[in-house]
């Protein structure tokens, strides 16, 4: 019933893919490598490594890649971050880890403590050694993880190494969620996300791909497993709710970035508007200039202040030459069989800071595509009423063990935190894993 | 403006910058394009019987990515016919006439062939001698080198006979790999030498091939102990020239040699008493161009010092290295940690817990002084705390608490001053200039130092054994 594990030889043929995409962060050589990780000034109780979701142990990870200990400095990641090779690629560590780091104080260049765990990862990758953990005597419990993304993998991977089995359930043909479909290609690919869940899967996780979990199916993993963890994220991308909108050449930011990764997408139209200012928004509308596209816009309702997505993220865009609209809002969407223009009124803010249409000032944006990336709605419509506690449709958790209202149900991940990073997942999935198999224990010791 | 122009055992310099004898002197080519480049002397490669070398001969340690904090060689002697040296030497001597040139001898010991081959060196006009009684290496096996500075009677005998040929200074080279350096240097002084160079490389196996497990440097499978140079050993060299320097019966003009490599190395051994500094590893590093910045970063410094020769300031600070029992026990200084600089990198923390006086605490944002709590108690509250990447809608304070101009008041380490030893190591591990100083506490006790307690008897040598060594 266990599907095989060679996920890294499965991942979908997409030529052009590599060249279109290249690294926005490239590889470290050896040597730079070396240099780099000799900056590092070994932190006591580094910040680094506090604002780290998965508090990996930056200064010991760093300090073994210059002591040449490779090997252990992976460990390290790993022990802490299971995801440590896809986190190093996609996580925003500007806000992070090397947004902490104390050189911003001193010589005003942080360490680069992500291409630096990166390439502590892409030797241990290239060594073709495996997982440096093994599963932990088995306990004969076992959890179903609903959901294969970065939280369900995290999970999975602390029960294995406590004994507890760990059965995977997912819609889509592969694993990793939206770690292997959602994050821009220039950042992670998605053979390396492959790559890394093969490397978990040694520890005995098992997987069950295209399977969607509706009630039935859950009352039935329910009965079957000790407990259930759920690790589902968010559902669809918003609709806008405006004239023109199923019309061909309307598209939604996740399916767009999936279907450009995986291959089935190669180029863009010439115009090209992407709704939405957020990190995915962004990662839309580059794709979209990447793809051949000559005019990208991004259409905002309010200003460059706030806009969700990151700084960094921002500039790129810029970068990249994508053009912004700001204080607009879609009015429809016109075109004869398909997308031809987007019709876009102007907004003002008013003292409250709501937004008031402007009257008479409506124009149109001549169009090929139009993708929208106005946010997610959730996904827990599978959760019958009340089975777990839910606060505007993300599930509620107990932060420390990602205990629901429902005892037998852990969470974590974007279902619980609205739509966070891949880290943050990893570590909501880390200490749901943890905390599954603390109370599984507790209810043996109660029997 | 000041003058690098400088007078050693009667030899006119223009410059203290002389290239030590090895690799870089080794013929007349190389010399001619160091003295092009700004050195104001060379000390030949050791000229005698050539020799045969082995490869490899070199090995090194580095440290923190840097390479060659410390260098070792097995190299010996010259391995060019002793004529050919000596025509060379001519040939320098006539295109650089002021330039100083000094040839380095080693011979079998024995009185004629010591005279021979001082009379042919001094004939191709070298401007001294310098006796090498140093070589730790290969050479020694033999009875020349070290085995001779080892052995004050022999360094004395060896030194008397070239005094009675000579007619240009005699500078004997002395070995580190002895005791108390000060003996064979007595011994050279009353054997008659003009003047005195140190120090010879120290004994040293530089390491191990953990692949192979194999020393280096490797010939074959096998090495054999080598010299140790460079910037490692400068501290030592310091030391063994104090020393020297200090000690009446061993002072004599002193051409220092060890790990010097800039121009601060050559103002620090000219303040314990150098005359002339001698330069080779950082040479072997970076090439015959780093004498520039030597010439004109101790100009700059004697500028500023107000120092218009080398005799200014030759030997000042030796008057200031004394015994342990001279220093005074009184004087009290604390760290004082200056907030404003401090990037919170607790380095000086878990120093003093784990290598000091536990007297740095991090409690700078609890509600009182809190001495009790650990490095692992400061460690596990960090790892037990929830953090999340901050999303500027979500999390309106979260680029603020990260933000990474200003440290956390809750980072920066505060100093226990009453319990606060005064042992320098968080400012020596503090990362940034001045942000740990150490300063004075004005405790208004006279000076008093352990010999005068031990004179006045408030103390008894033997009574007494402190609890920290």
């Amino acid at each position: 019933m266990t599907e095989p594990t060679n996920f890294f030889s499965q991942a979908p043929y997409a030529p052009d893919l590599a060249e279109r995409f290249p690294d926005l962060h490239p590889p470290l050589s050896r040597s730079a490598a070396l240099t780099e990780a000799n900056r590092c000034l070994y932190c006591f109780d580094a910040p680094c490594t506090a604002a780290c979701p998965t508090h990996i142990d930056v200064p010991r990870f760093i300090k073994k890649i210059a002591s040449g200990n490779l090997e252990g400095s992976a460990k390290t990641i790993l022990d802490a971050n299971i995801l440590g090779a896809s986190c190093s690629r996609a996580c925003p560590v500007d806000v992070l880890c090397e947004g902490a780091c104390v050189m911003h104080r001193y010589n005003k260049q942080p360490i680069e403590i992500a291409r630096l765990q990166r390439f502590a990862m892409d030797e241990l990758h290239e060594s073709g050694a495996p997982l440096p953990f093994v599963p932990g005597v088995e306990t004969g419990k076992s959890v179903a993880l609903i959901g294969g993304g970065p939280a369900s993998l995290a999970c999975a991977a602390e029960l294995r190494r406590r004994g507890v089995r760990a059965e995977i359930y997912d819609a889509r043909p592969l694993p990793g969620g939206l770690n292997t479909y959602g994050v821009a290609e220039y950042k992670l690919p998605l053979a390396e996300s492959l790559r890394e869940i093969d490397l978990l899967a040694q520890l005995g996780v098992e997987f069950h791909f295209n399977t969607p979990v509706d009630v039935a199916m859950l009352a039935e993993l329910e009965a079957k497993h000790d407990a259930i963890f759920l690790g589902v994220g968010l559902g669809a991308i918003h609709q806008l709710g405006i004239a023109g909108e199923s019309l061909p050449g309307v598209n939604n930011a996740l399916d767009y970035i999936a279907d450009y990764k995986s291959g089935k997408l190669t180029s863009a139209p010439k115009r090209v508007a992407v709704i939405g200012a957020g990190n995915t928004a962004i990662d839309a509308a580059n794709a979209s200039v990447r793809l051949g596209a000559i005019e990208v816009h991004m259409i905002y309702r309010r200003g460059p202040d706030q806009m969700s997505a990151f700084a960094f993220e921002y500039e790129h865009a810029k970068q990249e030459g994508v053009k912004f609209l700001w204080h607009v809002q879609p009015v429809a969407i016109h075109g004869n069989g398909t997308v031809e223009a987007l019709e876009l009124a102007r907004l003002e803010a008013t003292s409250d800071g709501s937004l008031v249409v402007q009257p008479g000032t409506n124009f149109e944006l001549s169009l090929d595509m139009v993708i929208l990336a106005v946010g997610q709605s959730t996904h827990t419509n599978f959760l019958q009423d009340g089975k777990v506690k839910l606060e505007r449709g993300h599930i509620l958790i107990d932060r420390i063990t990602g205990q629901t209202s429902h005892p037998k149900y852990f969470a974590g991940g974007d279902c619980t935190n609205g739509g966070r990073e891949v880290v943050d997942a990893v570590a909501d999935g880390k200490r749901a894993g943890i905390g599954i198999a603390a109370w599984l224990e507790g209810q043996n010791a109660n029997a | 403006m000041p003058t690098l122009e400088t007078t050693f055992a009667g030899i006119p310099c223009m410059n203290p910058f002389w290239l030590a004898s090895a690799p870089p002197t080794n013929c007349g080519e190389q010399i001619m394009r160091a003295f092009d480049a700004g050195w104001g002397g060379a000390v030949w490669k050791t000229i005698g019987e050539p020799i045969t070398n082995v490869s490899s001969r070199y090995s090194s340690i580095d440290w923190n990515g840097q390479r060659m904090m410390g260098l070792n060689n097995i190299e010996l002697i010259s391995d060019r016919p002793i004529e050919v040296n000596l025509r060379e030497i001519s040939e320098v001597k006539r295109r650089y006439p002021k330039h100083v040139v000094i040839a380095s001898l080693m011979v079998e010991s024995n009185r004629q062939a010591w005279h021979d081959i001082v009379q042919r060196a001094e004939d191709a006009g070298a401007d001294g001698l310098e006796l090498n009684f140093g070589c730790p290496h290969g050479m020694s096996e033999r009875g020349m080198g070290a085995a001779v500075g080892q052995v004050p009677e022999y360094c004395g005998q060896i030194t008397e006979w070239v005094k009675e040929k000579a007619r240009t200074p005699v500078i004997v080279k002395m070995t580190p790999n002895i005791s108390d350096i000060r003996m064979p240097a007595r011994a050279a002084k009353l054997g008659g030498a003009d003047a005195l160079s140190a120090i010879n490389t120290i004994n040293s196996i530089t390491g191990i091939d953990l692949n192979t497990l194999e020393p280096r440097p490797n010939v074959d499978g096998k090495s054999s102990h080598g010299g140790y140079c460079g910037p490692a050993v400068k501290p030592i060299a310091l030391n063994m020239v104090q020393q020297i320097m200090s000690d009446k019966q061993s002072a004599l003009p002193m051409s220092a040699i060890g790990g010097i490599g800039s121009w601060q190395d050559a103002a620090e051994f000219i303040l314990l008493g150098a005359g002339t500094v001698q330069v080779c590893t950082a040479v072997m590093h970076y090439g015959y161009r780093i004498v520039e910045d030597m010439s004109d970063g101790l100009l700059a410094w004697m500028r500023k010092m107000g120092f218009e020769t080398l005799d200014d300031f030759r030997g000042v600070t030796l008057p200031k290295v004394t015994d342990w029992k001279h220093l005074n026990l009184n004087y009290k200084i604390v760290a004082r940690i200056h907030e404003d600089l401090c990037i919170g990198c607790e380095l000086c923390y878990t120093a003093c817990w784990d290598g000091a006086h536990q007297c740095i605490h991090l409690d700078r944002a609890m509600a009182e002084p809190n001495i009790s709590r650990t490095p692992a108690m400061v460690t596990a509250e960090s790892l037990g705390r929830i953090s999340s990447t901050p999303i500027a809608k979500l999390d309106l304070n979260g680029a603020g608490e990260l933000g990474a101009q200003r440290t956390p008041l809750a980072r920066i380490p505060r100093v226990d001053e009453h319990e606060c030893v005064g042992c320098n190591l968080c400012s020596l591990v503090c990362p940034v200039p001045d942000c740990i100083t150490m300063e004075r506490i004005d405790n208004d006790i006279p000076s008093e130092t352990w010999d005068e307690r031990m004179s006045t008897g408030t103390v008894k040598a033997a009574a007494h054994s402190g609890k920290k060594h």
